[in-house]
């Protein structure tokens, strides 16, 4: 059997049911292979990073891990950008790579890369597959390093002479060969005592969630803990879903956009219970004045994200759910009247709100709109930047693995076939990309990937003719010397969207918000909408970078 | 407080695993004095010995960090250990014009070998912790070092003893 076909069949043990991709010179036997396969379908994208975000869009919106493909040299290179934005929000993703024969290896052969190489620092694991003979082991081994502990991408790097090589039979291995990688997923019991005395001992107890609690599909325990210990609950932004938008001890994001609210609450608190989260800078400001009065009790099934940026009072390694478990078990019901009444003061005093003094579309208002036409099932995707916070703070989210954003790297470009992915996932589920006039350019290409699968994907384009966010800051903390951020006029989206094959509607006026996202709701093919807003409406509120959470700005508008 | 750790790693004796150790250090911006790299009794696996400098909280993420990697089998912390560590020095000294009776009673007390001599210069082997190679260096440095390799710190943790 040749080394493709013993992949092919070593990703269908898997599960793999769908791979993203794009062929390529060293991938020939591959693609020869591709071509007579029923059981997976493939989806060529227009750019390698788009398979990348594809994959990791349907890997977010499932829970499965998520397969992309491209050739050698360039096409290895193409998937970086989409295989770091995996690794920092920990997303199980299986990259497959095509590579020169092993023979040229070295002499920088025609499209050779070092792709293992290139991408170690930005993969959970990678390998180089020397013979066919590996692949089956290999294949094992990547998918149980992606899907299990702390998840993440692992590459895999195929040689042109080991995808066309022969071996004799096809055995797939029934478990991984991997002597140094046991994840820990019980926590320790005495670690477990320690945090529940803490617990049952703290006045102002706060509880953090991030990313972890979905990844372990955590979200019943951890709003059955919020409510047995009477805690209120902050999400970051890989977080947001984790607990319905609704809940009453739901404080919403915390953090550089985070709601006020919520960023009282942890300053004020005498406890935070941190789970699946990291205390990334966006989240905690200033580290020195990071919730003063505070202990900490960490929980993650990474090591190495406890005490990396504070140091904490106890740590407990082990998986969001079990953890949880454990802890609902063993802490008995608190209540904490006081310390609620004064955060539902602050809930009720400081909520979010929006203006813009010019003309336009206000965009929080679009977004409004959207979460009330769309359904609690549907799926959104962000691009990065102002979008990406206006969605984080207006959306209504009542479940997980609805909000596919690209939290950690912060990659402009990856709603839009993070969509397309989710979409072919979900093809009951109506999936909306809110996109920026720059970001939705970054992989714009895709449209061509969408319009002939037929995935009705729909972009919401808030188009004020800026690169919002940068502006943003030029104008708090540059003089408004607005650098570079002008890209108004770049394309007429409708035309663009019609050239692709999809419909296009440009929306200017407030009364024909609703009826427009009525009607590209109900139309089974791609739609992008042009909505002309606000020119300079910030995010608010905002912590200056490395500024302390409890010192936030508000706009002039809303003062 | 800059400390300094002696750390042992037994990894996988795979192709591309010295890379991902050096790159730890360097993607996470980890301060590394020495590593050294050699086969273990099982053939399958490579020891690593590093030693690495930081305050506390870095020092528990460089061996976290070794740790998360799926290569690595074993992270041990020496200093939480009883523990013996070598390193070998080579050192090409100048002798033109210089006080061989001087040089050669440094040598002696430091239990150096002589390994070569030529007309202008000598190469001696010096084994011993860190510390006593500093202090060799700092000793015959009047002499001129002409050149100097060093191995970096090897180290394994003490054998039980029988209970007195």
């Amino acid at each position: 059997m040749r080394g493709a076909k013993i992949l092919l069949e070593s990703l269908k043990k898997e599960g793999v049911d769908t791979i993203f991709g794009y062929p390529g010179g060293v991938l020939l036997p591959l693609f020869d292979e591709i071509y007579n396969e029923k059981q997976i379908k493939f989806f060529l994208v227009r750019h390698e990073q788009g398979a990348a975000h594809m994959a990791d869009g349907y890997a977010r919106s499932t829970g499965k891990v998520g397969v992309c493909l491209a050739t050698s040299g360039p096409g290895a290179t193409n998937l970086v950008t989409g295989i770091a934005t995996a690794y920092m929000d920990s997303i199980p993703i299986v990259a497959l790579t095509g590579q020169v024969a092993t023979s040229h290896i070295g002499n920088d052969a025609f499209q050779e890369a070092d792709i293992t190489g290139i991408t170690r620092p930005i993969v959970k694991h990678n390998y180089l597959v020397r013979e066919a003979k590996e692949i089956p082991q290999i294949v094992k081994n990547a998918f149980y390093i992606a899907s299990t502990g702390r998840p993440g991408p692992v590459l895999i790097d195929l040689p042109k002479n080991v995808l066309a090589g022969n071996i004799d039979e096809f055995i797939y291995p029934d478990s991984p060969d991997l002597r140094g990688y046991k994840p820990k997923y019980e926590p320790n019991k005495l670690q477990i005592k320690k945090a529940v005395e803490l617990i049952e001992k703290a006045k102002k107890p706060v509880v953090y969630a991030g990313g972890g609690v979905i990844a372990s599909s955590a979200s019943e325990e951890l709003v059955k803990f919020v409510e047995k210990i009477e805690a209120p609950v902050t999400t970051t932004l890989l977080g947001i879903g984790a607990v319905p938008y609704n809940h009453p001890l739901y404080l919403g994001m915390l953090g550089m956009h985070g709601t006020k609210y919520a960023n009282y609450t942890i300053q004020d608190s005498d406890l935070i219970i941190a789970i699946g989260a990291r205390f990334d800078d966006r989240v905690t400001g200033d580290v020195k004045t990071f919730a003063p009065h505070a202990d900490i009790i960490h929980i993650d099934i990474d090591p190495t994200s406890i005490s990396k940026i504070i140091k904490v009072d106890i740590p407990i390694v082990g998986d969001a759910k079990n953890v949880l478990k454990e802890l609902l078990q063993e802490v008995k019901q608190i209540r904490h009247p006081e310390w609620i009444e004064k955060v539902m003061q602050w809930k009720k005093q400081y909520p979010l709100t929006f203006s813009c003094a010019k003309e336009g579309l206000k965009p929080q208002m679009i977004i409004e709109k959207i979460s009330e036409l769309a359904g609690e099932d549907a799926i959104i995707a962000t691009e990065v930047g102002q979008n990406q916070m206006w969605t984080a703070q207006f959306y209504k989210f009542s479940k997980p693995r609805k909000f596919l954003s690209s939290g950690g790297l912060g990659t402009m470009g990856y709603g839009f076939p993070a969509a397309i992915g989710a979409q072919v996932a979900n093809p009951d589920k109506l999936v909306i990309d809110i996109a920026g006039d720059g970001s939705i350019q970054m992989n714009i290409q895709e449209l061509a990937t969408a319009v002939k699968y037929n995935l009705p994907v729909k972009v919401a384009i808030l188009n004020n003719g800026w690169l919002g966010m940068v502006r943003q800051w030029q104008e708090l903390f540059f003089g408004k010397r607005y650098s570079h951020v002008d890209i108004s006029g770049s394309v007429d989206f409708v035309k663009l969207a019609e050239a692709y094959g999809a419909k296009g509607f440009r929306v200017t006026k407030e009364d024909e918000v609703e009826k427009v996202l009525k009607e590209a709701f109900n139309i089974k093919k791609p739609v992008l909408i042009d909505f002309h807003i606000c020119e300079e409406a910030n995010v608010w509120p905002m912590v200056p970078a490395g500024g302390s959470l409890h010192k936030m700005l508000e706009g002039s508008e809303l003062a | 407080m800059e400390k300094k750790k002696t750390i042992s790693v037994i990894v996988e004796n795979h192709p591309g695993v010295l890379a991902r150790i050096a790159g730890l250090f360097s993607s996470r911006n980890f301060n590394i004095e020495s590593l050294a790299v050699g086969e273990t009794e099982d053939p399958s696996t490579s020891r690593m010995t590093i030693v690495a400098t930081g305050d506390e909280l870095v020092l528990e993420q460089i061996i976290k960090q070794l740790n998360k990697l799926i290569d690595t089998l074993k992270v041990i912390d020496m200093s939480k250990e009883d523990y013996v560590e070598r390193e070998l020095a080579l050192i090409k000294i100048n002798i033109e014009n210089k006080n061989l009776t001087d040089l050669m009673h440094i040598i002696n007390i430091f239990k150096g070998k002589v390994l070569d001599t030529g007309s202008d210069s000598l190469i001696v082997e010096i084994t011993g912790n860190d510390e006593r190679i500093n202090s060799f260096i700092h000793l015959t440095q009047t002499f001129g070092i002409k050149e100097m390799v060093r191995t970096g710190v090897v180290a394994l943790t003490r054998s039980k003893k029988q209970k007195e």
